[in-house]
């Protein structure tokens, strides 16, 4: 079999996953420690996340399992530890371990849907704005400044709070809504500055006035001609701000007004456990803390590293 | 200079209006008063009564009109959790969360500058990487984890400090101060830290960046040659100019920092108006809520506002009189 393969191969055309093999990006990803490393660890923690029903040791949340003669156990390596509750164990005999694998599932999945939202927003603003000008242009610029000039976090409790206000008995569903819509209209301006921005450079490009020339629909133009190039720079943003939407989600549930209580992000978790840190059960706080930063972490370098491996200038 | 002040001034009101609006909208929309204060099983008559009476049967620019105009004078109503005056509930909470936030803006600052100039100057040795290393990790920590991880070593282990709440503090007119008592101190610490060190590794950052792009630049190799000492070129002429973004960044953190103590004054229980913000937000208090939102939203501006005016006086450049083409 491998006799034929070689034969056949430097003749066949290079198929999409050698040609990613050979491209510029891996090999700056394979040269790069930091990114290798950081890329392993979000793998790690992404696979944990996805998997919880299977790997985790215990189920938190059946409370058929629970045994509250299991309540608040050290950490195995500690005395007093159980080797069945790797972390130890919160004031419900609940393993931190499975909480924490269910819980990152919750914040990656609050992160990721609000990223893309916000993605999703600020790229059609930003090619909007960039492409027609004038007026629109003019007033989402606008709505861009006032939304720059306040922190993140005091716009997505104010977006929260009004949420909160007007569903007050919100189904659990409608709550994650609510937060991801929260994150992702605070993340949307930064997308829609960029996007404008190498907008407004492609829109004066000769490819851009061809297609107009030939009467190809400016709908048309802006979104086959001019996205495809301009998508470059959002890439790297995306993947910087996921690790920006883990932690505001993280902050919102510390504060009480995130996820429902019921499915605990690691924010939540984190919470829970700070009242628990007065009687020395440190393990119960530490280690979702530990795991968020980890793979606020990983996402923040890997994102570094894409910036540095897209951007031409320095290579 | 006076165009630029108008046009920063008229600025300013077009953001506060549109708060103010943001906050109206929340008023009208969301929650009905009437129904608050009447309860589920009032009359329709009772409630049209109540309508005129509060004057909600007015038009809407009226109404907003209305709006402003108490919001002006500080007037946003009861709260509806705690049905007290929005109003006196603000200026109990105002000085808790503004000397916090001072108290950290002089921590970064005091500590952010001279370990930026000093990670610039010594650039690649051991002690600046340590530095450097540090704070990233002082930028992507979350700020809670922060405060929870002082909590856990200094008051938990260390039994050193107070984890919770501002202890004494002493009435000045109608100004509660907790910087005239030791206790007041005590509690201070491990809150004042938690929000500083964002900001801290932030300033370091900024002013390790602008340190290094001056030292390159053509007027201090003139100054080396000139014979200047060391110390002179250093802090007399590179800090100098590397300090106009730092004001800038510094003002405008400021904003940030009030912003932020939300959450560090969640962490230590800390009763400023971010602990009252908080509240308000998970029990849907929106009068608090609008209120906060305004006050937050002046602050912001006028910061914005005094850190423009400011560069007037630091940045020479901007002062002369440009042509009358040059708009």
């Amino acid at each position: 079999m491998s006799t034929t393969t070689t034969a056949i191969s430097p003749a066949a055309k290079p198929g999409r996953w050698q040609r990613f093999l050979d491209s510029d990006l891996w090999f700056s990803f394979t040269h790069s420690p930091t990114a290798i490393i950081a890329a392993a660890i979000a793998l790690v923690c992404v696979t944990c996340a996805l998997f919880a029903n299977w790997i985790a040791p215990h189920n938190p949340f059946d409370l058929a399992t629970l045994d509250l003669m299991d309540a608040r156990l050290p950490p195995a390596w500690e005395e007093g530890g159980s080797s069945k509750y790797v972390f130890g164990t919160d004031d419900q005999g609940r393993d931190i371990l499975s909480a924490l694998m269910y819980g990152s599932r919750i914040s990656l999945f609050v992160g990721l849907a609000s990223v893309a939202l916000s993605m999703l927003i600020g790229v059609g603003l930003g090619l909007l704005s960039g492409f027609i000008g004038g007026a629109v242009d003019g007033f989402i610029m606008r709505v861009c400044d006032v939304m720059l000039s306040f922190p993140s976090i005091l716009v997505a409790l104010l977006i929260d709070g009004v949420g909160r206000a007007l569903f007050p008995n919100a189904h659990e569903s409608l709550a994650f809504s609510v937060l991801v819509i929260a994150i992702a209209l605070t993340g949307w301006v930064q997308y829609a500055r960029t996007v404008r921005g190498s907008t407004m450079v492609e829109r004066n490009k000769e490819y851009v006035q061809a297609a107009r020339v030939i009467g190809v629909a400016p709908l048309r133009v802006m979104f086959r001609h001019v996205l495809p190039n301009v998508l470059g720079p959002v890439l790297v943003l995306a993947t910087i701000q996921i690790a920006g939407a883990i932690i505001t989600e993280a902050t919102l549930s510390f504060l009480g007004v995130g996820v429902p209580p019921t499915s605990p992000s690691l924010g939540t978790l984190i919470r829970i456990g700070q009242d628990f840190l007065f009687s020395g059960e440190w393990w119960i706080t530490i280690f979702p803390g530990l795991m968020l930063v980890l793979i606020a972490l990983s996402v923040n370098l890997l994102g570094d590293w894409l910036r540095d491996a897209l951007n031409p200038r320095l290579r | 200079m006076l165009a630029f002040v108008l046009r920063r001034l008229i600025q300013a009101v077009v953001v506060m209006l549109t708060v103010a609006f943001i906050a109206f909208m929340l008023f009208q929309y969301v929650g009905d008063p009437v129904t608050n204060l009447l309860g589920q099983d009032a009359t329709p008559e009772q409630r049209q009564q109540l309508r005129a009476d509060l004057g909600l049967d007015a038009s809407f620019a009226v109404q907003f009109a209305r709006f402003v105009g108490n919001a002006v004078r500080g007037e946003f109503g009861l709260s509806l959790r705690q049905g007290r005056k929005v109003s006196s509930l603000i200026v109990e909470r105002f000085p808790a969360t503004i000397e916090l936030a001072l108290s950290a803006a002089v921590i970064a600052l005091a500590v952010g500058i001279p370990l930026g100039v000093y990670t610039a100057l010594r650039r690649g040795r051991f002690g600046s990487q340590v530095f450097m290393t540090l704070s990233l990790l002082g930028v992507s920590l979350p700020t809670f984890l922060i405060g929870i991880l002082l909590i856990l070593v200094f008051a938990v282990l260390l039994k050193l400090l107070p984890s919770f709440g501002r202890g004494e503090v002493v009435m000045l007119g109608g100004w509660s101060t907790g910087w005239l008592t030791i206790d007041g101190w005590k509690h201070l610490v491990l809150p004042a830290i938690t929000l500083a060190v964002f900001q801290l590794a932030l300033i370091m950052r900024l002013v390790r960046a602008e340190m290094l792009e001056v030292l390159r630049t053509d007027y201090i190799k003139f100054a080396r040659a000139r014979g200047i000492s060391d110390h002179a070129v250093y802090f007399g002429h590179a800090l100098k100019n590397t300090l106009v973004p730092v004001i800038t960044i510094t003002g405008l953190q400021l904003g940030a920092l009030i912003a932020f103590a939300i959450i560090t004054e969640t962490v230590f229980q800390w009763p400023g108006m971010g602990l009252l913000f908080i509240q308000a937000v998970q029990f849907a208090d929106i009068p608090v809520m609008a209120a906060y939102l305004c006050l937050i939203a002046l602050i912001f501006v006028l910061i914005n506002l005094f850190v423009d005016l400011l560069y007037f006086a630091v940045d020479p450049r901007l002062r002369i009189e440009r042509p009358a083409t040059a708009h």
